[in-house]
C-alpha cells in the first residue's frame, strides 16, 4: 500500500510539474491543482497509512490514526481551492485583457510564427502601466 | 544614563522640527537649538568626572546573543568629540536660521541635521564596535540627505550620491574590518578592545582588519584616493558644510583612527599606511587649494589637507604626536567652522563665491572681514593664533622623524604642505578682502545681520585664545582626550607658543615667507599646474560607477530574460539538484515499518489514477478532456482517503472537487477550448525530465517517510479531544480548537482571495477586457435548451434537501466527520446548483444575501468568539462547552467552538459563491439581457394540470 501511495504521489507531482512548464495558463492552471492534490497526499502520508482506524473517538476503537496531518490537509484543501480560484480568474483577466493566454513570449521560449507574439508584449506594457 | 539620553536626544528631537515649522522659522530654529543645548548641557554636566579622569559607562542589553549591545562610554576623547559635534552644531543651526532662505523647507533641514547629529554623537559615545557600524552608516545616510538638500540642484544631487557611494563602500570594507578586530579581541565591547592591543597588534588577522578599517576611515575623512567626494560635497547650503567638514563627518574617519590608536597604531604597516597617505594627501590637497577659484572649493580641499595632516600626526604612532593631532582637532574644528561661514556671508551678501569677481570687501564688510581674517591666519599658522602651535608640532614631529631610512624627507615634505597651506590662506584674505573695490558685485555687499555674524564670532574666541594662552585654555582638554587616544601613556609635553629659536621656528617662518611669496606669483605657480596632467576624479569615478552599472546590466539582463518558465524550469531544477546533493550523501537503508497490505480494489484504483495522470500529460491540449480527468484525479484522491481512514478529507476533497470543476468550467467557457503545440520536442524533453525527476523525488521522500516509525504529538489531542475540547471527531476539535488560531487566519485569508477575485472581475467590466466580452462569440455550439426543465425541477426539489444535509454535516462536526469547512462547501454547492440550472438572473434576484458581507460576517463571529475567551479572563481563542439535554435531540456538548464554527461556515459559503457568482455576472455580459424565466419554456402557457407550476412556485417559496 506504501508504495502506491508513494508512486501516486510520484505520478501526481509529476504530471503537476510537467503541465505547469507549459507555455499557457491553462494547463498551468491544471498542473497546479494536480501538485495540489499531490501535496496533501504527501502530507497527508506523513501520519502514515492506517485502516479502519478514523480518528473519532469512542469506546469501541482500539487504536486510532494520527489526526494532526487530517486536520493540516482539511484546511490545505480549502486554501488550494482558493488559491486555484484566484490564479484561475488571473488568468481569465488577463486573457480578457490582452487576447492571449501565453505565459511569456520572452526570446527563444516561444517557436517563432506565433500568432498573438504582437498583442502579447502590448499585454506586457499593458501590466507594467498599472 | 545621561549618555543614552545624549545620543537619543537628537533623534528624537528630530520629529520636532517637522512640527514645529508651523510655528514659524524662528520656533523651528528654537525648537532645533534646544534638543541640542539640551544634549550639550547634559555632556557639560559630565565634565567634572571627565577631567578627573573618569570613564563614565551606560549600559543595556540589546542583542546578547550577537553580542550587539548598547553600551555608551564616556572618556575626553568621547568628550571632546561630543562637544565638538554638539557646540559647533548649536551655532549651526542658529547660523542656518539666516542662511536659508524663505523657500527652502527648513523643518526638513532641521530634521536631517539633527538625525545626522544624533549618529555623530552615537559614533563617538559607543562602545562597542557593532553599535558604532550602525551609527557610521547613519551618519553616511544622513549626510546624503543634508547634501543633497537642494533637491533642485544637480551638483547637489551628484555630490550626494558621490558621497554616500563612496562613503558608504568604505563603510562596508569597515564593517568586516570590525568584525575581523572583534574576532581577535573575542568582544565587540570597544573597552575590551583597547585592552587588546598587544594581542590584535600579534595576531595574523591584523593586516587584512587593519586595511579594512582604515578604508572606512579614509573615505569618511577624504583621504587621497578618497579625496574627490568631498569638494563635490560643497554643493550643499554652506551650513551643512560647515558642519560636515569642521568638526563632524570628516572627523569621523579622523576620531575612528583616534579612538583605535591604541590598539592599531605603532607597527610599520600603520605608520607606512597612514603616515605616508596623510603626508600626501597633505601636500597634494593643499596644491589645488591654492588655484580653486570658488571659495568653498578652496576651503574643501584646505579640509583635506588638514584632515591629512591629522591623519599625518595618527600616523607617526608616536604619543607626542597623538596629542599633536588631538589639539589640531580642537585648533581645525574652531577656524575651519568659522571660515566657512564666512563664505557662506559672503556668498549671501554680495551673490558670488568666485574669488575672481571678489576682493575690495574690507570697507564693505569689515566685521566679517575681522572674522575671516583672524580664522585664515590661523589656519596659515601664524603666531599668537590656535593654527600656529599645531603646525610647530607637525612640523616638529615631520623633522625628527625619518622614512625608509631618509631622515628628510617628511620634513621636506611637511614644510612643502606648510607653505602651500599658508598661500591659500593668504589667498583667502587677499583676493577677497583686500585690493579695490568693484563696482561688479552680484549684490550691494554689507555686513550681515547680527544672527549671522554671531556664531563665526564666537568661534573666533577660542582661535585667539587658545594662541594665547594654549596651556591654560586647551590645556586640560588636550589632556585628557589625548591620555584616552594614547592609552594612558601621556607623554611629558607641553603647550606653548616659544619653544626656542630652532629648526621647527626657522621652517615655519620659512613656509610664512615663501607661501607669502608663491601667492605673489600666484599667476606663474598657476602656470605650472596647468602645465601638468591633472586626472579629473569626478570623470574617473563616474567611468568607474558607469562600467558598474552596466556590467550589472548585462548580467541581470543574461539571466532575466522575462520568460517565467524560464525560472521555473531552474527552480524546479535547483530544487531536484539540492534534493539530489542530499540523496547522494546519506545512507539508504529502507525503512523498518511494517508495510499495509493491498487489497485488489485499492490496486484497480491506483492503476486508474495513474492513468489519469499519464492521460492528462499526453492529452493536456484537450482542455474538456483534461478537466474531466482533474475530476477523476480527485474523485480518486478522495477515495484514497476515505480507505484510509480520513472521513473528514474525503468529505472535503469531494466537495472542493465539484466548486473546482465548475469554477475551471466558467472560466473555459472564454478561455480557448484547445492549447496549441508551442513547444519543440527538445523542450518538452526537457520538461519531462524534470517533471520525472521531481516525481521521482517526491515518491521517494514520502515513500521512505511511511517506512518508517515516528513518534507524533498527537497523542495529546486524541487523549484531549473528550475531555478538554468536548468533541470527539479529533480533526474537528483540533481545527476549531486546538489550532483555532490557525484557521482563524486561514478563513481570513480565504475570504481576502475571494475578494481579490472580486477585484480582478470587477475591473474586467471595464477597459479593453469588456469591449473583448461585448464582441464574444461564443466558439462552441450552445445547446438549445439553455435551461433544461428536468433540471431546474430537479435542483429546486434538492435545494432544500441539500440545505438540510449541509446543517446535518455542520451540526454533528464536532463529533463526526463534518464541520464549518465542508458544510459550507455543501450549502455553495447547493446555491451553485440553483444559478446553473435556472440562470444566474433568475437566481441573483431571488438570493437575498450579500456574499461579501457574508465573509465578513463569518471572520467576524470567529474573532467574536476568540475574543470571548478574553471575558472569561482566559488567551484569545479558548474553548468552552457544556452539556445540554434538550427534550427531542437528547443529550450534547455546546461548545464555543461550535459559534467559531460558524465564522468558518460562513466565511467558505461567502467566499465560494463570491467567486464563481463573479464568473458567472462576466458571463451575462457577453449574453445581453437574460430573461428572468427560469425555464426557456413556459410551462404555465401551455395550461394547468401538467404538474409543473408547482414545481415552479415550490423553487420561488425557497428562493
Amino acid at each position: 500500500m506504501e508504495l502506491l501511495v508513494a508512486s501516486a504521489v510520484g505520478a501526481m507531482t509529476a504530471s503537476g510539474l510537467y503541465l505547469v512548464l507549459r507555455a499557457r495558463t491553462f494547463p498551468v492552471i491544471v498542473g497546479l491543482a494536480m501538485l495540489s492534490y499531490a501535496v496533501n497526499v504527501f502530507l497527508f502520508a506523513t501520519g502514515r497509512l492506517a485502516i479502519d482506524l478514523p480518528p473519532v473517538i469512542s469506546d469501541t476503537a482500539e487504536a486510532y490514526t494520527d489526526p494532526l496531518p487530517q486536520a493540516l490537509v482539511l484546511t490545505a484543501i480549502v486554501i488550494s481551492f482558493g488559491m486555484t480560484a484566484v490564479i484561475v480568474v488571473l488568468a481569465l483577466r488577463a486573457y480578457l485583457e490582452s487576447g492571449t493566454d501565453e505565459i511569456d513570449t520572452a526570446a527563444g521560449e516561444c517557436e517563432a510564427g506565433q500568432p498573438n507574439a504582437d498583442t502579447s508584449h502590448a499585454a506586457e506594457g499593458a501590466e507594467a502601466g498599472r | 544614563m545621561a549618555l543614552t539620553l545624549i545620543v537619543l536626544l537628537p533623534f528624537v528631537g528630530a520629529l520636532l522640527p517637522g512640527l514645529m515649522i508651523r510655528a514659524g522659522r524662528n520656533g523651528c530654529a528654537l525648537a532645533t537649538g534646544a534638543v541640542t543645548l539640551l544634549a550639550f548641557v547634559l555632556l557639560m554636566s559630565q565634565a567634572p568626572a571627565v577631567f578627573a579622569g573618569e570613564v563614565v559607562h551606560a549600559r543595556w542589553e540589546w542583542l546578547p546573543a550577537i553580542g550587539l549591545d548598547a553600551n555608551f562610554f564616556l572618556d575626553g576623547l568621547g568628550f571632546l568629540f561630543a562637544g565638538l559635534i554638539l557646540g559647533i552644531g548649536l551655532l549651526i543651526i542658529t547660523y542656518a536660521r539666516f542662511y536659508l532662505s524663505r523657500n527652502d523647507p527648513m523643518g526638513q533641514f532641521y530634521t536631517y541635521l539633527l538625525l545626522f547629529q544624533g549618529a555623530m554623537v552615537g559614533i563617538v559615545l559607543c562602545d562597542n564596535i557593532l553599535l558604532l557600524l550602525i551609527f557610521w552608516e547613519l551618519t553616511s545616510l544622513s549626510s546624503f540627505l543634508l547634501i543633497g538638500y537642494w533637491k533642485h540642484l544637480p551638483e547637489g544631487r551628484q555630490g550626494a550620491r558621490m558621497a554616500l557611494a563612496v562613503t558608504g563602500m568604505g563603510g562596508l570594507a569597515m564593517i568586516a574590518g570590525m568584525l575581523i578586530l572583534g574576532e581577535i579581541a573575542g568582544s565587540y565591547d570597544l573597552s575590551t578592545i583597547l585592552q587588546e592591543g598587544e594581542a590584535i597588534r600579534a595576531s595574523q588577522w591584523y593586516v587584512p582588519a587593519l586595511i579594512l578599517i582604515l578604508l572606512g576611515c579614509f573615505t569618511k575623512s577624504a583621504q587621497f584616493p578618497f579625496h574627490f567626494w568631498l569638494p563635490h560635497a560643497m554643493a550643499a547650503p554652506t551650513p551643512v558644510s560647515a558642519y560636515l567638514h569642521s568638526a563632524t563627518m570628516v572627523k569621523a574617519g579622523i576620531f575612528l583612527m583616534a579612538r583605535l590608536w591604541p590598539v592599531l597604531a605603532g607597527t610599520d604597516w600603520w605608520f607606512y599606511i597612514v603616515a605616508t597617505t596623510g603626508l600626501f594627501t597633505m601636500v597634494m590637497a593643499a596644491w589645488i587649494a591654492l588655484f580653486k577659484d570658488d571659495l568653498k572649493g578652496l576651503l574643501a580641499f584646505s579640509t583635506v589637507s588638514h584632515l591629512a595632516l591629522i591623519t599625518f600626526l595618527f600616523g607617526l604612532g608616536t604619543p607626542i604626536a597623538a596629542v599633536a593631532g588631538v589639539f589640531h582637532i580642537i585648533n581645525h574644528a574652531s577656524f575651519k567652522a568659522a571660515l566657512f561661514m564666512t563664505a557662506g556671508i559672503i556668498d549671501h551678501e554680495t551673490g558670488t563665491r568666485d574669488i575672481k569677481k571678489l576682493g575690495g570687501l574690507m570697507v564693505l564688510m569689515p566685521i566679517t572681514m575681522t572674522i575671516a581674517t583672524l580664522a585664515a591666519l590661523s589656519m596659515a599658522g601664524v603666531p599668537l593664533l590656535n593654527g600656529f602651535l599645531t603646525k610647530e608640532m607637525m612640523l616638529h614631529e615631520a623633522l625628527h622623524t625619518e622614512w625608509a631610512g631618509v631622515p628628510w624627507l617628511l620634513g621636506a615634505a611637511a614644510v612643502v604642505g606648510a607653505i602651500f597651506s599658508v598661500a591659500y590662506s593668504f589667498r583667502y584674505i587677499a583676493h577677497v578682502f583686500l585690493g579695490p573695490k568693484r563696482d561688479d558685485y552680484p549684490h550691494h555687499p554689507h555686513d550681515p545681520p547680527f544672527g549671522m555674524y554671531l556664531p563665526p564670532l564666537i568661534l573666533i574666541v577660542p582661535v585667539v585664545l587658545i594662541g594665547l594662552f594654549p596651556a591654560a585654555v586647551a590645556g586640560p582638554l588636550v589632556a585628557v582626550a589625548a591620555d584616552a587616544v594614547t592609552g594612558g601613556n601621556l607623554p611629558d609635553y607641553h603647550l606653548a607658543i616659544w619653544h626656542g629659536f630652532n629648526l621647527t621656528l626657522v621652517s615655519s617662518l620659512a613656509a610664512l615667507a615663501l607661501g607669502a611669496f608663491l601667492l605673489w606669483r600666484h599667476r606663474q605657480a598657476n602656470a605650472v599646474r596647468l602645465s601638468v596632467p591633472r586626472p579629473e576624479a569626478k570623470r574617473i569615478f563616474e567611468t568607474l560607477v558607469d562600467g558598474a552599472a552596466a556590467g550589472a546590466r548585462l548580467f541581470t539582463d543574461g539571466l532575466h530574460n522575462g520568460s517565467l518558465r524560464r525560472y521555473l524550469a531552474v527552480m524546479i531544477g535547483a530544487c531536484i539538484l539540492a534534493g539530489a546533493t542530499a540523496f547522494l550523501n546519506a545512507s539508504h537503508a529502507p525503512g523498518g515499518r511494517e508495510l499495509t497490505h493491498v487489497p485488489i480494489i485499492t490496486l484497480l484504483a491506483w492503476a486508474v489514477l495513474i492513468g489519469a495522470c499519464v492521460t492528462i500529460v499526453i492529452f493536456h491540449r484537450q482542455r474538456l478532456l483534461t478537466l474531466v480527468i482533474v475530476g477523476v484525479v480527485g474523485m480518486l484522491v478522495s477515495l484514497g482517503f476515505v480507505y484510509l481512514s480520513a472521513p473528514d478529507l474525503a468529505l472535503t476533497q469531494i466537495s472542493v472537487e465539484v466548486v473546482t470543476v465548475i469554477l475551471l468550467l466558467l472560466a473555459l467557457n472564454f478561455l480557448p477550448k484547445q492549447t496549441p503545440r508551442d513547444s519543440g520536442t527538445g523542450r518538452r524533453l526537457r520538461d519531462g525530465l524534470l517533471a520525472g525527476l521531481g516525481g521521482l523525488g517526491v515518491g521517494g521522500i514520502i515513500y521512505a517517510v511511511m517506512t518508517r516509525d515516528f513518534t507524533t504529538i498527537s497523542d495529546f489531542h486524541l487523549a484531549q479531544s473528550k475531555p478538554g475540547g468536548g468533541g470527539t471527531n479529533v480533526v474537528n476539535v483540533i481545527l476549531v480548537d486546538f489550532r483555532g488560531f490557525d484557521t482563524f487566519g486561514e478563513i481570513i485569508v480565504l475570504g481576502i482571495a475571494a475578494l481579490a477575485i472580486y477585484a480582478l472581475l470587477d475591473g474586467a467590466l471595464n477597459g479593453p477586457a469588456v469591449k473583448r466580452l461585448r464582441s464574444w462569440v461564443p466558439d462552441q455550439e450552445r445547446a438549445r435548451d439553455r435551461h433544461p426543465m428536468m433540471l431546474v425541477v430537479a435542483t429546486r426539489v434538492m435545494l432544500p434537501l441539500s440545505l438540510m444535509v449541509g446543517l446535518f454535516i455542520f451540526l454533528r462536526g464536532h463529533n463526526e466527520p463534518g464541520g464549518g469547512f465542508i458544510a459550507g462547501l455543501v450549502v455553495a454547492i447547493a446555491f451553485l446548483m440553483q444559478y446553473m440550472a435556472s440562470g444566474f438572473g433568475w437566481a441573483e434576484r431571488r438570493m437575498k444575501i450579500d456574499y461579501h458581507l457574508l465573509i465578513g460576517w463569518g471572520v467576524l463571529a470567529a474573532g467574536f468568539t476568540g475574543v470571548g475567551a478574553w471575558i472569561a479572563g482566559r488567551p484569545f481563542l479558548t474553548s468552552d462547552f457544556a452539556h445540554v439535554h434538550l427534550p427531542v435531540f437528547g443529550d450534547f456538548e455546546l461548545a464555543t467552538a461550535m459559534a467559531f464554527d460558524v465564522g468558518v461556515f460562513l466565511t467558505v459559503v461567502g467566499s465560494v459563491m463570491v467567486a464563481l457568482a463573479n464568473l458567472s455576472r462576466l458571463a451575462r455580459v457577453t449574453e445581453g439581457p437574460i430573461s428572468d424565466d427560469p425555464m426557456d419554456v413556459d410551462p404555465q402557457r401551455r395550461g394547468p394540470g401538467t404538474g409543473m407550476p408547482d414545481a415552479a412556485h415550490t423553487g420561488k417559496a425557497e428562493g
